[in-house]
């Protein structure tokens, strides 16, 4: 006669065979997702019961530009205030990667020994993911234009972040300055806290369109003027600014990481932290997490390459790559850009064509490079961008960058699965943390 | 050098009906105008706006559906003029929705009949499968590359001339291996990629035809180097054939 596994029993099955599969994928060198699946696969319950009693909160953080580098900072200053933080650092926003990235910490029992959970999530796994555990928090950053071949129409997307919202039981954090994001304040149930973060009027004028046309409504959709619990972005300069609070300014401080996309997920982070922590939010702490902060990843993470630093940055759609753009247009350095169009990056490179070139007329680009890389040389070409080389191997465009522009800084913007495989040979040669691994502080 | 005239490009609906990098269009347009030795104005045709006195060149892209609903109310108001400068040989590039919206009517899943300009003669069903992908079509320009992203499904009405033949993805249905549709030098397809940058001879040919509108005369194209956007096509064909 069969015996029936408990479901204890069935967790603790889970969580072996999961850490057994993250060991063999580490030892492969493989994707973050595997042990996640794995455990997935045994135990369908497993974050229900990982994360169900979390005392301090889960929080969720979703959007299409930002998330990475937002949920680390928001666990940073929640670490800051001596709370244990569980987060999933890879950049693996879907729900097997949040397994997966638990695997190494938790205990056979499957609770997850933590005071407070902030999880990066996808649009769509952020809804997979509220189906098994309702957040206590979500900070909806903002709906770009990211992988349309797979979420079919930004509509869609911005849906799919109401649908989170509504499922949230405590706090939502909104995007003032995102129509696709601001107006999911109609829609939540009547006892969740409503706060948001945004950019300085004053200021916001100036940059450029960072959003994207909401074309589904006639009206213009009113936010609240900000109140004492929302946050608001004061730059000072291309590094430094605040962040106020009514009349309480947090700041100034200045990110490891530059430009203006920082700027708001730093504003963004400090709005939910200062949410979920309540009244024991102290800003001597969160300013002092803000600064030790590193780049993920290969986004505006500097890697020091034979004397001379060179900059990896992450482009994945128009509204990304135009920040980036004017982040690191006004100092132009030599310049490598490379586009793959696997799953990951998005297959249509139409995006490109959204995004003015104009800021690297003066410097030109070194070489372009991916699997379209010819495509990005075309496009380039439309804006009068002179392209000196064309290489589509990502390993001999790197090498011939390195090796031709030796004694200068140098920047790569690149999609996805280009950023990781350039990130992976610069590991190999200049002794980097690995993936999954971050960088010490 | 003394510029051979003036050409009036007309982006239609940019804010509503640019969604895919369509833009890209008007942007590869405008600066092969220019290169030709031709000057170029571009006019964004906003809904309530009104068209240019003589209109030379139309571009229009794709939308999502909520897009798509804020324009057609302008299109009622335009579609006469758009109609009249067709039949006179008008160049108009028209990319998936405002393709869908020059046809005789799309018919919804619930099987709502919404009108078109029907100045190209196809019907739009909406389908519940999403058609998605790399797209490589058979023109008298040689072969075209583009990426393709509709849920509705296109049908020529006997008579009506495709753009070409599919030789990798679905095109129009995915089952009749037609894509898009021509009418006098009216073009309406699902190519994003965008269209026309990587496909030369297809936007020199909406050029041409837009600067024999404008002047009068026969085009007179300049030299332009196209040795990238050829590498870029003729890659992307081989790998698409390939995996098809």
């Amino acid at each position: 006669m069969p015996r029936r596994v408990g479901p204890v029993l069935r967790t603790t099955a889970a969580v072996l065979a999961g850490k057994a599969a993250r060991v063999a994928t580490r030892l492969r060198g493989g994707g973050s997702a595997m042990p996640g699946l794995v455990v997935e696969r045994v135990d369908p319950a497993f974050l229900t019961h990982a994360l169900g009693r979390i005392p301090g909160g889960v929080v969720v953080v979703t959007g299409t530009n930002g998330k990475t580098t937002t949920t680390k900072m928001l666990a940073a200053i929640i670490a800051a205030h001596g709370r244990t933080v569980f987060s999933n650092p890879t950049g693996s926003n879907f729900t097997r990667g949040v397994i997966s990235s638990m695997l190494g910490e938790i205990p056979l029992s499957g609770r997850l020994d933590a005071d407070v959970a902030v999880l990066e999530l996808d649009e769509w796994h952020a809804l997979q993911f509220a189906k098994v555990v309702t957040p206590t928090h979500s900070l909806l950053l903002n709906v770009a234009r990211d992988q349309l071949d797979r979420f079919a129409e930004i509509d869609t997307t911005a849906k799919l972040l109401a649908a989170l919202a509504a499922q949230t039981s405590r706090g939502v954090v909104l995007n003032r300055d995102d129509s696709f994001v601001a107006r999911v304040d109609g829609t939540l149930a009547p006892d969740v806290e409503i706060r948001w973060f945004g950019i300085d009027p004053a200021v916001a004028d100036d940059l450029p369109p960072l959003a994207e046309t909401d074309a589904r409504f006639d009206e213009l959709h009113t936010v609240p003027d900000p109140g004492d619990t929302d946050g608001m972005l004061h730059p000072h300069d291309a590094r430094s600014f605040s962040v106020s609070f009514g009349a309480q300014e947090v700041g100034p401080v200045e990110l490891k990481q530059r430009g203006l996309a920082a700027m708001i997920n730093a504003t963004a982070a400090l709005t939910t932290a200062r949410m979920v922590l309540g009244a024991e939010f102290r800003a001597d702490a969160a300013l002092a997490a803000l600064r030790v902060v590193t780049p993920p990843f290969g986004r505006g993470e500097v890697i020091d390459a034979g004397g001379q630093p060179l900059e990896l940055v992450l482009v994945k759609n128009p509204a990304g790559f135009t920040v980036a753009l004017g982040t690191y247009g006004a100092e132009p350095v030599t310049t490598m850009v490379a586009i793959n169009d696997d799953y990951a990056d998005g297959q249509d490179v139409s995006w490109l064509y959204d995004v003015s070139f104009e800021s690297l007329r003066t410097k030109g680009v070194a070489l372009t490079s991916g699997v379209r890389g010819y495509d990005m040389a075309l496009r380039l070409q439309y804006d009068d961008v002179d392209v000196t080389h064309v290489e589509l191997d990502l390993e001999e465009a790197l090498d011939r960058l390195l090796r031709e522009h030796p004694d200068e800084p140098r920047r790569i913007f690149c999609t996805y699965t280009a950023m990781m495989r350039l990130r992976r040979l610069l590991a190999a040669r200049y002794g980097l943390a690995n993936f999954g691994e971050e960088a010490p502080a | 050098m003394t510029s051979k005239g003036l050409i009036n490009l007309v982006h239609l609906y940019p804010r509503e009906m640019s969604i895919y990098g369509d833009l890209g269009n008007t942007r590869c347009l405008a600066a092969r105008i220019r290169r030709h030795g031709y000057y170029v104005r571009v006019w964004d045709h906003h809904p309530g706006s009104t068209l240019p006195d003589e209109p030379h060149l139309f571009m229009g892209g794709g939308g999502q559906d909520s897009g798509q609903g804020r324009v057609e109310a302008d299109l009622v108001v335009i579609a006469d003029r758009l109609r009249g400068l067709a039949a006179d040989g008008a160049p108009m590039i028209m990319i998936c929705g405002m393709y869908q919206l020059f046809g005789n009517a799309f018919i919804t899943v619930e099987g709502q009949e919404l009108p078109g300009l029907g100045i190209l003669d196809v019907t739009t069903r909406g389908n519940a499968k999403r058609m998605i992908g790399g797209l490589v079509v058979k023109t008298q320009w040689g072969e075209v590359v583009g990426f393709e992203n509709h849920s509705g499904s296109t049908l020529l009405a006997p008579g009506q001339a495709p753009l070409g033949t599919v030789r990798a993805g679905n095109g129009n249905n995915g089952t009749d291996h037609t894509e898009g549709a021509m009418t006098h030098n009216v073009i309406g397809c699902y190519l994003h990629g965008p269209a026309l940058p990587a496909n030369p001879r297809l936007a020199d040919h909406l050029v041409g035809a837009a600067a024999e509108l404008a002047t009068g005369r026969p085009f007179e194209p300049g030299e332009i180097d196209d040795s990238i956007a050829d590498e870029a096509r003729t890659r992307q064909v081989r790998r698409l054939l390939k995996a098809s």
